[in-house]
């Protein structure tokens, strides 16, 4: 395939991945969004004007930057691995394995899938935190690259796991028990120098963190871990996880007989 | 010199429960040919597509399409193919117009050119009406004709069709023989799994029978029904008769008062037998095969080799 086959396949496969969540916004636009709102209203105004300040912020500000990536993180993740996970259990995955589009082709157009989906809806919880809290930009650049680095981390953990699911039980396995309570665990609700010593180390093993915390020194300017340190983490699993896609993808584990 | 649009040598499949699908079968099939591959359910039919479209990765052997080999040329080769597969495998959500679409531009056809084609097909298949409803909401039938315009559009020199007339009533099976004709007339090659063997008898000229992953059979669709040494009419009569007419040389049986069966061996003629009822005063009102000669066929190659393996394995 010449390159602009290439980019015509790609953009293929990308423009299907967008209408499809765009679609079904009921199911993947709103609940994100309303479950936010709640959050908001909760752990923000109710609990949050209890507890004060946290890392010299009001806790509302301080909750907001990591709310923000939790829904990147969950949206991007489930994005990818719904979608490759029905296109899998319907036989249409046969339609693009049939073709010559290169797998990396195929692999690119899910992620930026996830990407799309993962932007739309921290574009609309960054709106409807504006409701609850004022929002500075202390550097946009590294808001940008995390919420986009983040984002690509996560659609191809979904990859892998709509890979190797056989059931619709098995896509919900990993983001109810490994997504979620990683992400609650990340210093979304909490600064981790409020931890014990041996709970703060143990805590640097969640990749979370450092997605969570590098986002928040975008918008607020402080984070418990060197923001440089936590873009070279997840640069890592990122590499380490496309690695492992490129590898399914191409033995065809999971995917052909 | 004869140009090949698929060449398997000595192919071998075992998935990974053990279970071998095939022995290292080769075929070939020549372009612009119409090749029927034959075989009872299980007997590797699938599996052997399965490793020429790249759904199934193979255990040993080649596969070669326009003599693009599938492990180093697979891009080149894909692009000369479309495949109609035995199962439903589109998007059920998708529209009708989108699923030919897409699949035009995993292809690199750009989208005006895609959405051209697209037309042309679903107007030739009879599914241009549909082309905004959802492809879950078409029938069985049209569901198959949206796989072969989904396969067509990308303008393939090889369409593999795994039992594309299943399940489709003998109007829309007709009417889609002549479709597949059409193509093949133009220069497609095409590769043909069918249950009907009345539709491989009058679609394709040249044949393979795989049974339990061998080929048992590879030939012309005219030298195989040579072979065939006996065939049984069976005669309508007008009235009813009460014994089996003497015919001498002929072997004659009454399936019921008004239905005269008759064995006709290679080098006999039918007249005979004509002549000797119309003497006797019984007249024929219509004749027919007692069963489609290939179906014959099949059914003693393929019951021959389940006895000599039985015969190996005592």
């Amino acid at each position: 395939m010449s390159s602009y086959e290439i980019y015509i396949a790609y953009m293929t496969i990308v423009r299907k991945e967008i209408q499809r969540f765009m679609r079904i916004w009921v199911q993947t636009l709103l609940p994100p969004s309303i479950t936010m709102v709640l959050y908001f209203i909760i752990f923000g105004n109710l609990i949050g004007s209890r507890i004060g300040q946290m890392g010299g912020f009001d806790y509302m500000q301080f909750i907001v930057p990591g709310l923000i990536m939790m829904s990147v993180i969950t949206n991007s993740y489930g994005n990818v691995v719904s979608s490759f996970y029905s296109t899998k259990y319907q036989g249409s995955l046969e339609e693009m394995l049939v073709s010559p589009t290169p797998n990396w082709v195929i692999l690119a157009g899910y992620v930026t899938g996830g990407v799309a989906r993962g932007l739309a809806v921290g574009a609309i919880v960054t709106s409807l935190s504006m409701f609850f809290t004022q929002l500075e930009i202390y550097n946009l650049g590294i808001i940008v690259l995390v919420v986009l680095m983040t984002s690509i981390l996560f659609s191809l953990g979904g990859f892998i796991n709509a890979v190797f699911a056989n059931s619709f039980d098995d896509i919900s396995i990993i983001p109810t028990f490994v997504l979620t309570p990683l992400t609650y665990l990340g210093g979304v609700f909490y600064s981790i120098d409020l931890l014990p010593d041996f709970w703060a180390s143990a805590s640097q093993l969640n990749p979370i963190l450092y997605m969570v915390n590098a986002f928040r020194y975008g918008i607020l300017g402080v984070s418990d871990i060197a923001v440089g340190y936590a873009l070279l983490v997840i640069s890592a699993f990122i590499i380490g996880l496309f690695s492992y896609c490129m590898y399914l993808l191409n033995t065809g584990k999971g995917i052909r007989k | 010199m004869t140009r090949y649009a698929l060449q398997i040598d000595q192919l071998h499949k075992t998935y990974d429960n053990g279970f071998t699908a095939l022995k290292g079968i080769s075929l070939k099939v020549q372009e612009g040919d119409f090749f029927a591959l034959l075989g009872p359910n299980g007997a590797g039919k699938s599996t052997t597509l399965g490793v020429v479209s790249s759904l199934v990765n193979k255990s040993q052997g080649s596969v070669k399409v326009f003599g693009h080999d599938l492990d180093k040329e697979l891009s080149q080769a894909k692009c000369l193919m479309g495949v109609v597969p035995q199962e439903f495998n589109f998007n059920m959500f998708e529209k009708v117009q989108d699923v030919v679409v897409q699949q035009a531009g995993y292809y690199g056809i750009a989208r005006d050119e895609a959405l051209r084609r697209t037309e042309q097909l679903l107007k030739q298949l009879g599914l241009w009406d549909k082309r905004n409803e959802a492809s879950r909401t078409l029938s069985g039938g049209m569901k198959r004709r949206l796989m072969i315009a989904r396969a067509l559009v990308h303008k393939p020199k090889l369409l593999i069709l795994d039992e594309p007339t299943a399940g489709v009533d003998i109007e829309l099976r007709r009417s889609m023989w002549e479709f597949l004709t059409r193509i093949n007339e133009q220069g497609t090659t095409i590769i043909l799994t069918t249950h009907y063997l009345e539709e491989a008898e009058s679609l394709c000229r040249n044949i393979a029978i795989i049974d339990q992953g061998d080929i048992i059979k590879h030939s012309s669709m005219r030298d195989l029904l040579k072979t065939l040494t006996t065939e049984v009419f069976v005669l309508d009569l007008k009235s009813p008769l009460a014994q089996v007419p003497e015919v001498p040389g002929y072997r004659l049986q009454l399936v019921n008062d008004t239905h005269l069966e008759v064995s006709i061996t290679q080098g006999q003629d039918i007249n005979g037998v004509f002549a000797r009822l119309s003497d006797a005063g019984i007249q024929v009102t219509s004749m027919r095969n007692k069963t489609n000669r290939l179906e014959e066929l099949f059914v003693n190659l393929v019951t021959s080799n389940k006895t000599d393996l039985q015969g190996v394995s005592a």
